[in-house]
């Protein structure tokens, strides 16, 4: 018998089809029967940041070429809706009364093509009364005009609220040797996945709605659509076509994907509707977005007694996910790898005039990361040890049953010591450090900065478990139906290769099945790094329980006892121990069942929490001193994610990950103007990160498996953003310390940091 | 992302494509490489009701030695102008600003006369065929004339050519021997210039261009002058931002940009390629 197929390079499935043919998207059902001679929608949006909308003239728009009806959230008698996260703060899917940032949906245009509806944008005139915008997040907090009245307050949640003490203050700090304060804006982001959104809509004869969804979560999706059709849930069919990324922001169901099936209804026809790279820059959720004051202390000796940090997370115009990211991601990871005996941390999530915030790659995760990291470096700054001995000295020890922290997170098992180790021999550390002494001895206008982090993360926290069915057909292939959601990933591949460890079908010969609502009612989808350790551990727990199975049905076939059976994952079949002759292939199993509903097996299985996947990341940055300018040289990461399936998958995730957590430091962040207008709203003024601003990555390997799931498995997904953050971040002030400069928030542009050192020298 | 609905034309040769444009007015609009055009259409900033399609004319793409000067056709396409043989030898700062030029989807498209006729101060190569010197000949209903490249750039966007006149031809001296430099600052490898820089010397003679610098591509007059009059180049390139009126913008204040400008310039000036 081979070696397992666990923990081997295996291609990816999906790879012919993506690179030949490419991806069947939400844009490119033109086939499908119920989407034939579907009209499209087209958005009207908001152009003002914050006002009260005074009055809709659609009648020009209504009668340009091609248009079929214009829809204001009136004529559709849309009512509004409470947030899931403050039921105080209402909105109507379309604006009618009031706006709340630029890129709101107020009108919808129903046209044949999709050209003529974005000719008729300009014709429908929207009058505002305009109001004051609320787009810093301190002024928003302090301000009496209210985004949403019925909170109160432009405060529209606070970790008190769950009866969690307020920070006390500067007398946290009474004790300690050494105090340093920060100010860090951990800056808005947006997600950019290469797909943008996009949605169809069309009701069956049988009075159901079928949407067809870009979308992290369909069975997700399921209940919001119910709701804003006015059906129930049974009526409604979510199916997702290939979904080109989503990075969080494609988790929750937008106001302009709910509202196709009342728009569908009206107009009698099925309907489809893409945003444009524009309109998705405004309108898909951004990420990040949070102001955090933090204060670090403890003795000269390098020992961190005491940390305090308010998070002030930005919610944007409307109480979605990114409001609660702060009190139940960034708060619990607070203390990160440390053991700190004090912690404080207070979340304070505030409305802004601004798109709302949602989750993006690590959600609340890298925010805590970047506090405590930033922390640590500045705290041994200031007394003048290397930030490395001061984190070593500070690191929770190697634990294999559960440490918990002192602001209450359990972590599952951590190595945090040795993933340190690892990747600073990887990276040549003091290599670099010398070749930085000379940088510096020189007085070359190219410094050399150096940035560590150490990280611990919160992987697979969502949902208490997952669904899988495995069905092996009449040739003898198998289907996997999954509650997780690929797009990007690599499921098809991952969870072939676990079928196939445990049942011998060869991976070529399995298929995916996932993102349909009616084949797959169970799913919590893909999000959060969730998907192997419990969608996969439910693929290779229903997987194994059919193998049970279908030794009893080769026990009765072959005229033996269940126990004598053996499958021989070779050839794929079960014969009697001692007789490989006379074998039944999966195949002939099937067939026998055929009759008495198939050889399939399907459960949800359950898993006991989440795991904490850490690492340490290693950056090296080439600073030119007379302009600024940043280049990224060398990145080296060391991720811990468990029991590793694939190692390319996971260097796939690192490498992207990476990407995405280097963009945030070096380059990315969503800016408006004083009005609230968005200046970043295409890829030209956003400085979406290419490979010619990323060096090649180095990845170090290192398995500490989690007792938590059958594999062993942690998340991967999120991982590499949350380390590189702010281990550039640092390499870029290491350069610059040398002048003086103690901090410089991201992204570091060239022009920060000439600033930087201008103001320090 | 959609442009507005406009007509489509196509000119098989130059007197064509006047005729057209005469024929149109100021609604119209030459299209060639698309890559200055078709993005502001799609984020409808630019919405122009014909669209004559000049990107055909064969005898408008060429690099010819002309004796004193190389003759380039204004549809030549910049991976041309960055490959070209007689470009490398007679003017090789042209070529290497060519290579900058966005990225190499960019670069197999765009045309170096459409990107001059864009008139952009951001783009690369107006300012680096100001630094060289270079004349522009247009071609309209009666006739040809040249322009000057220093007479050439009037405002944002705005440039000499009439309303019914095509550029079709870009003369570029030739470099004989001068050192030459070309500084590209950019967040990302395909973005434009927050400062570019274009110069050569020769002896006390030299020339130099910014980039993004102001509404118009900038010919650094103070900086050449000084040099002729005895300065070293760290002295001269204090002047960089003498000519500039830069803007303030996402991307930079205008305070760093003239400081961006002078280290730039300098370093433009230093480099002892030839």
């Amino acid at each position: 018998m081979g070696g397992s197929i666990l923990g081997n390079r295996v291609l990816r499935k999906e790879d012919p089809k993506f690179l030949t043919t490419g991806g069947v998207y939400v844009d490119d059902l033109l086939s499908e029967p119920a989407l034939v001679g579907a009209l499209h929608v087209t958005y009207v949006r908001s152009t003002v940041a914050h006002g009260n909308i005074t009055a809709i003239d659609t009648s020009d728009a209504a009668s340009m070429p091609g248009i079929v009806v214009v829809l204001t959230g009136k004529d559709l008698g849309l009512e509004p809706v409470p947030s899931a996260f403050n039921p105080a703060a209402t909105r109507t899917l379309l604006a009618i009364e009031k706006v709340r940032y630029v890129g709101e949906p107020i009108v919808a245009i129903v046209s044949n093509t999709r050209e003529q509806g974005e000719d008729a944008i300009d014709a429908v005139i929207i009058d505002y009364d305009v109001l004051p915008a609320l787009i810093d997040l301190e002024e928003a907090m302090a301000s009496s005009t209210l985004l949403y009245e019925a909170c109160g307050s432009n405060v529209v949640f606070d970790s008190m609220v769950l009866g969690l003490p307020d920070n006390t203050g500067d007398a946290y700090f009474a004790d300690c040797e050494v105090v340093v304060k920060g100010r860090y804006l951990n800056q808005r982001v947006a997600p950019c996945p290469l797909e943008v959104r996009g949605a169809a809509a069309a009701w069956g004869k049988d009075g159901r709605l079928t949407e067809w969804l870009s979308t992290q979560h369909a069975q997700g999706a399921v209940a919001p659509l119910a709701a804003a059709n006015g059906v129930d849930p049974s009526m409604v069919h979510v199916k997702t076509p290939d979904v080109g990324g989503g990075f969080g922001a494609k988790i929750g169901a937008y106001p302009e994907e709910l509202l196709l099936g009342v728009i569908a209804k009206r107009v009698g026809k099925p309907v489809r509707w893409r945003e444009t790279r524009s309109e998705s820059m405004v309108g898909l959720g951004h990420g990040r977005a949070q102001l955090q004051y933090v204060t670090i202390g403890g003795k000269r000796d390098g020992t961190v007694t005491h940390y305090q940090l308010w998070a002030i997370q930005d919610s944007g115009g409307w109480v979605d996910m990114g409001t609660i990211l702060a009190p139940f991601m960034t708060r619990p990871m607070s203390s990160g790898v440390y053991a700190i005996p004090n912690i404080e941390c207070r979340t304070t999530s505030v409305v802004t005039n601004t798109t709302p915030t949602v989750a993006y790659r690590g959600a609340g995760r890298p925010e805590a990361t970047a506090a405590i990291e930033r922390a640590m470096d500045m705290f041994a700054l200031e007394i003048g040890i290397d930030a490395v001995e001061v984190r070593r000295k500070n690191l929770i020890p190697k634990f294999m049953t559960p440490h918990t922290t002192v602001v209450g997170q359990t972590y599952d098992v951590g190595d945090y010591e040795t993933s340190l180790n690892k990747v600073l021999d990887a990276a040549d550390y003091k290599g670099w450090r010398a070749k930085q002494k000379a940088a510096r001895d020189s007085r070359a206008a190219k410094q050399i900065g150096i940035g560590v982090s150490v990280y611990v993360e919160i992987t697979g926290g969502v949902g208490n478990g997952e669904s899988a069915k495995v069905e092996v057909l009449d040739n003898g292939h198998a289907l996997i139906y999954t509650g997780t959601s690929p797009h990007g990933q690599g499921h098809a591949t991952s969870w072939a290769m676990l079928a196939n460890e445990q049942t011998g079908i060869p991976i070529e010969n399995i298929e995916l099945v996932w993102g349909d609502t009616d084949l797959v009612p169970i799913g919590t989808g893909t999000m959060g790094s969730r998907s192997l350790q419990q969608g996969g551990n439910a693929v290779f727990a229903v997987a194994a329980e059919l193998v049970n199975k279908a030794k009893s049905v080769a026990a009765r076939l072959l005229e033996a006892s269940e126990e004598d059976i053996v499958l021989d994952k070779d050839s794929a079949s079960f014969h009697v121990a001692g007789t490989p002759a006379v074998a039944k292939t999966w195949a002939d199993l099937a067939m026998a069942e055929k009759q008495s509903g198939g050889l399939v097996h399907s459960d949800v299985i359950n898993v006991s929490g989440a795991t904490f996947p850490f690492g340490a990341h290693v950056a090296v940055v080439e600073v030119d001193v007379e302009t600024g300018k940043v280049t990224h040289i060398a990145h080296t990461a060391c991720d811990d994610a468990g029991k590793v399936l694939n190692p390319m998958l996971l260097e796939g995730q690192i490498h992207g990950g990476v990407a995405q957590g280097v963009a945030q430091a070096l380059l990315e962040e969503v800016c408006y103007d004083p009005d609230g207008n968005p200046i970043t709203s295409n890829l030209a003024d956003y400085a979406f990160i290419s490979a010619a601003e990323l060096p090649s990555v180095t990845v170090v390997h290192m398995e500490t498996p989690t007792p938590i799931n059958l594999i062993g498995a942690k998340g991967i997904g999120e991982s590499g953003t949350i380390g590189s953050t702010p281990a550039v971040q640092s390499a870029v002030i290491d350069a610059v310390s040398q002048f003086g400069v103690k901090h410089i928030d991201m992204p570091t542009t060239a022009e920060k940091v000439w600033a930087a050192i201008q103001s320090a020298r | 992302m959609i442009p507005a609905p406009f007509d489509y034309k196509r000119a098989s040769s130059a007197a064509e494509a006047i005729s057209l444009v005469s024929e149109y007015g100021e609604d119209a609009k030459f299209l060639a490489g698309g890559h200055s055009l078709l993005p502001l259409m799609k984020l409808r900033l630019a919405q122009p009701a014909v669209l004559i399609d000049i990107a055909r004319i064969e005898d408008l793409s060429y690099i010819r030695d002309a004796g004193n000067h190389i003759a380039i056709g204004a549809l030549t396409r910049h991976m041309d102008v960055e490959k070209s043989p007689i470009l490398a030898e007679h003017a090789p700062l042209l070529s290497f600003a060519a290579s900058h030029v966005g990225d190499p989807q960019v670069r197999h498209r765009g045309t170096i006369g459409g990107s001059i006729a864009h008139a952009d101060s951001a783009s690369d190569l107006p300012a680096t065929t100001l630094a060289l010197g270079a004349t522009y000949v247009v071609q309209g209903p009666n006739g040809t004339r040249e322009i000057a490249a220093a007479d050439f750039y009037l405002g944002f966007l705005e440039s000499a050519l009439a309303p019914d006149e095509m550029l079709t031809e870009i003369r570029v001296p030739k470099m004989n021997g001068a050192t030459w430099g070309f500084q590209k600052f950019n967040r990302r490898a395909q973005d434009w210039a927050i400062v570019g820089v274009a110069a050569w010397k020769r002896g006390t003679e030299s020339g130099v261009g910014l980039v993004n610098m102001g509404s118009v591509p900038v010919l650094a007059t103070s900086v050449a002058n000084a040099i002729a009059g005895g300065a070293s180049i760290g002295d001269a390139a204090k002047l960089a931002g003498a000519e500039a009126e830069p803007q303030s913008d996402l991307n930079a204040s205008a305070q760093y940009r003239v400081h961006l400008a002078e280290v730039l310039v300098r370093r433009a000036l230093e480099s002892t390629s030839h």
